[in-house]
């Protein structure tokens, strides 16, 4: 079974096209996308993988050139990073459609695995707590991200339903955590003070890296066709995310969050913070994973044990900056105070207690 | 799946246990079992309270000095079950049993010692397990009772410990919510206490037919809306957690408006609360919770002074709805009293409008006294609980729009009802 694999120069793409290489019942692995990956990323890939690198219309034609069997979708920018918003609209939008366009006219396709995100659902006050696979939207999203995603995810269902045929499988997955995640949440659970929504603590979902490989790698080798939310279960608060990272919550105003986060965008920080995390950071997104679990018979890790994790490799190599706030710092502090106030209760007891069995004593004796 | 052991880690919260240890008399002392421990906990206390009226009652100096030895015994033991308390907040690690053998024995420095080393431990990241905490939380109760029979131990050692570990499980994020948001830790340790008090000594509510909600499993407890601000839902939560058995919680439905606001919208989620909509209804249901809703919603809460105790239209019925697909028995509840806490006067039209709420309110205190305008008048609260409304065994498509309204309807003119009864039983609203 052939294998291509779009967005080859992405973490996630060269991270799976590298697992599926090693895979014993998949056969030839091709990665395409617009540019060559990092070496990073290349000494993940090996030389196992081909790579084909090229402007986005030709390489979205190998698919029919190179009569894949299966199409890894996983070409899809979630920040616009150095290139811009004009190019990850294209890379997506385009990108997109020309994959899909160059599959229908694939006779052997057998597969279309589609990495989506539960941006899809969009974040806003109106939104039900959890997300099941069936509930749109309830809120047309602002940002870039969400709306790539959807427009994405229509392709997508046009696609199937003109090749029924082809087993079409849509993976909607919550961030990406891990220790060889790398997005704008993990820098910025990586800075020192992490800037919150003042008012706010959304609820905050994640997915391991390596669970979200997991899931794609069955997807690949097993039929699973359909949409799944692929998200830790479990919620984690962000107020309690930072806590548990040991990082200190800077609220910023509502108000005054779109010029904050043009500021750090500008202040090259290496942070992206657009609409799509800042309406995060106000609403949060739960997702229901009941579906997934019955279909992959596969539980992902829950969002706390990712959390713990990432918090754990992050550690080792900590971006400098403030000291972590420590579990066990704070442990000892307690039952210092504890003990403090102990001694001096008891000291004051002390005397209280002598008076109280004198009086006693006295009581007995008159009687 | 994390609900029960959610559950379980809120009822080991410090506070029943200092409650079950608080007064036990001389011939109390019965170590509760575990599983009932909240309960369990509650009637000793209340039979304590009972026996000090009791021995108030029966006269002579032996009750008073027997009162005053109890108390000295009590601050001689104070030090050991302090230490006691202490280490059971903190361990967590396999030396846990150590602690408990150390803490048990009435010798004071040993006590102390033992939980020392523990407390250096850094232990904070390994998980506690429920099964921990629930050893540990019996452990120094059985131990009182038994040993002592009945001496006091230090209530604010204990109180002191709690408060701060609950400090510092705050600090260090170590607490869970639901997928919803609710956090049962910062809601009982926090708003509880607060709103017990407006409950108890403020409104002096008394609620009735507490018996008409099933003991376990979901309900859908349909109330009447009014007063203003929606004190009588936070009212409702609090009749429905002290006065059930088991202290259940009542899981609120709140406006989207609610939830567009910001700390209002945080805290809400926080204390429960989730967005009024079908999803979220049948999902709590389906969870077995019980599910607060106003179906009058703005209608109710702002209506006017002289409209009080008229129940409003309600909404689409999607209350019915989600009770008849979840088979939840719908429990209507009545509220006398918040009518009077805010009487609505006027309303502000424009300046609601521009700023895109229901309503400016126009009370007797407000705006005239700007922030005083919150403090409600103490009106004299009366709750009560109606029959349940099977929906397991109805026979109506809860698709069909008839049906719904039908019985809506149903529940509406039960409430009506009942309200005009609570209303003959509080002749004067504020007596």
């Amino acid at each position: 079974m052939d294998v291509l694999v779009t967005g080859i120069s992405r973490n996630l793409g060269a991270r799976l096209a590298a697992r599926l290489a090693e895979h014993p019942e998949i056969g030839r692995v091709v990665g395409v996308d617009t540019m060559p990956p990092n070496e990073e990323l290349q000494a993940i890939l090996g030389d196992r993988v081909e790579v084909i690198t090229g402007d986005i219309r030709t390489v979205m034609a190998t698919v029919a050139t190179r009569d894949a069997e299966t199409v890894v979708h996983l070409g899809v920018m979630s920040t616009p990073g150095r290139a811009g918003r004009a190019a990850m609209k294209e890379y997506n939008i385009i990108g997109t459609m020309q994959l899909l366009a160059a599959c229908q006219a694939a006779p052997g396709l057998r597969k279309v695995v589609v990495r989506s995100s539960t941006a899809a659902y969009g974040a806003s006050f109106r939104d039900p707590a959890v997300f099941t696979e069936s509930m749109p939207p309830t809120l047309m999203p602002r940002g870039g991200f969400a709306k790539d995603i959807i427009e994405i995810e229509g392709y997508v269902r046009g696609f199937a339903r003109r090749r029924p045929d082809v087993t079409t499988t849509v993976l909607r997955f919550a961030p990406f955590l891990g220790a060889t995640a790398d997005t704008t949440l993990t820098r910025l659970f990586s800075l020192p003070v992490v800037p919150t929504v003042f008012g706010r603590d959304p609820r905050l979902q994640f997915v391991h890296m390596d669970d979200a490989l997991e899931v794609l790698t069955r997807a690949v080798v097993e039929d699973h066709p359909g949409t799944f939310n692929v998200a830790g279960p479990g919620v984690l608060l962000l107020s309690q995310a930072v806590r548990r990272a040991g990082r200190i919550g800077l609220p910023v105003v509502e108000f005054g969050m779109s010029a904050f986060a043009g500021f750090v965008r500008a202040s090259r920080l290496g942070l992206d913070f657009t609409h799509d995390q800042l309406d995060l950071f106000v609403h949060g997104r739960v997702v229901d994973v009941s579906r997934l679990i019955e279909e992959f018979g596969f539980t992902p890790r829950s969002t706390e044990e990712v959390f713990a994790e990432f918090v754990a490799a992050r550690s080792h190599r900590t971006a400098g900056g403030l000291p972590a706030v420590r579990p066990d710092a704070l442990l000892a502090y307690e039952s210092q105070i504890l003990d403090g106030i102990r001694a001096v209760r008891s000291a004051a007891g002390a005397g209280v207690n002598a008076l109280r069995s004198t009086a006693a004593l006295m009581k007995n004796g008159l009687r | 799946m994390s609900e029960p052991r959610r559950k379980a880690t809120g009822r080991a919260s410090p506070k029943p246990a200092a409650k079950a240890t608080a007064k036990p008399g001389k011939e109390t002392a019965k170590p509760a079992p575990r599983a009932t421990q909240k309960p369990a906990a509650k009637e000793t206390a209340k039979l304590a309270d009972g026996r000090r009226v009791r021995a108030a009652r029966t006269n002579g100096a032996a009750t008073a000095s027997a009162r005053v030895n109890a108390a000295t015994q009590a601050g001689r033991r104070s030090r050991t079950n302090g230490a006691a308390a202490g280490s059971r907040r903190v361990a967590a690690s396999p030396m846990d049993t150590l602690v408990e053998s150390t803490a048990v024995p009435v010798t004071g420095p040993a006590a102390r010692n033992g939980a020392r080393p523990v407390a250096d431990q850094p232990i904070a990241d390994q998980p506690v397990t429920d099964r921990q905490i629930t050893d540990r939380e019996a452990a120094p109760g059985q131990a009182a009772g038994q040993e002592t029979g009945g001496r006091q131990p230090d209530v604010w050692d204990e109180r002191v410990a709690s408060a701060l570990a609950f400090l510092r499980r705050r600090l260090t994020g170590d607490f869970e919510v639901d997928e919803f948001g609710f956090d049962p830790e910062l809601t009982e340790a926090t708003i509880y206490p607060l709103l017990r008090a407006l409950y108890r000594k403020y409104f002096r509510v008394e609620t009735t037919g507490v018996e008409n909600l099933p003991v376990d499993g979901p309900a859908l407890i349909v109330a009447n809306h009014s007063g203003t601000l929606p004190v009588d839902a936070l009212m409702l939560t609090v009749a429905v957690h002290d006065e059930t058995p088991n202290h259940r919680y009542l899981r609120l439905l709140g406006a989207d408006l609610v939830f567009r606001i910001p700390i209002v919208s945080e805290f809400s989620r926080k204390f429960g609360t989730t967005l009024a909509c079908n999803a979220d209804a049948e999902r709590l249901l389906r969870q077995g919770e019980y599910v607060g809703v106003f179906p009058e919603g703005f209608k109710g809460v702002g209506k006017p002074y002289r409209e009080r105790y008229r129940l409003q239209r309600f909404g689409r019925g999607g209350f019915v709805a989600a009770a008849l697909r979840t088979g939840t028995p719908i429990v209507p509840a009545a509220i006398v009293g918040a009518e009077e806490i805010y009487p609505l006067i006027g309303n502000i039209k424009p300046l609601a409008k521009a700023l895109g709420v229901p309503y400016i309110p126009i009370t007797p205190l407000f705006p005239w006294f700007g922030p005083l305008g919150v403090i409600p008048l103490p009106s004299k609260w009366l709750i009560a609980f109606c029959k349940p409304i099977d929906t397991a065994n109805y026979d109506g498509d809860p698709e069909d729009p008839l049906v719904v309204f039908n019985l809506a309807d149903e529940v509406r003119e039960t409430i009506q009802q009942t309200l005009h009864e609570l209303l003959q039983r509080r002749p004067d609203p504020f007596g």
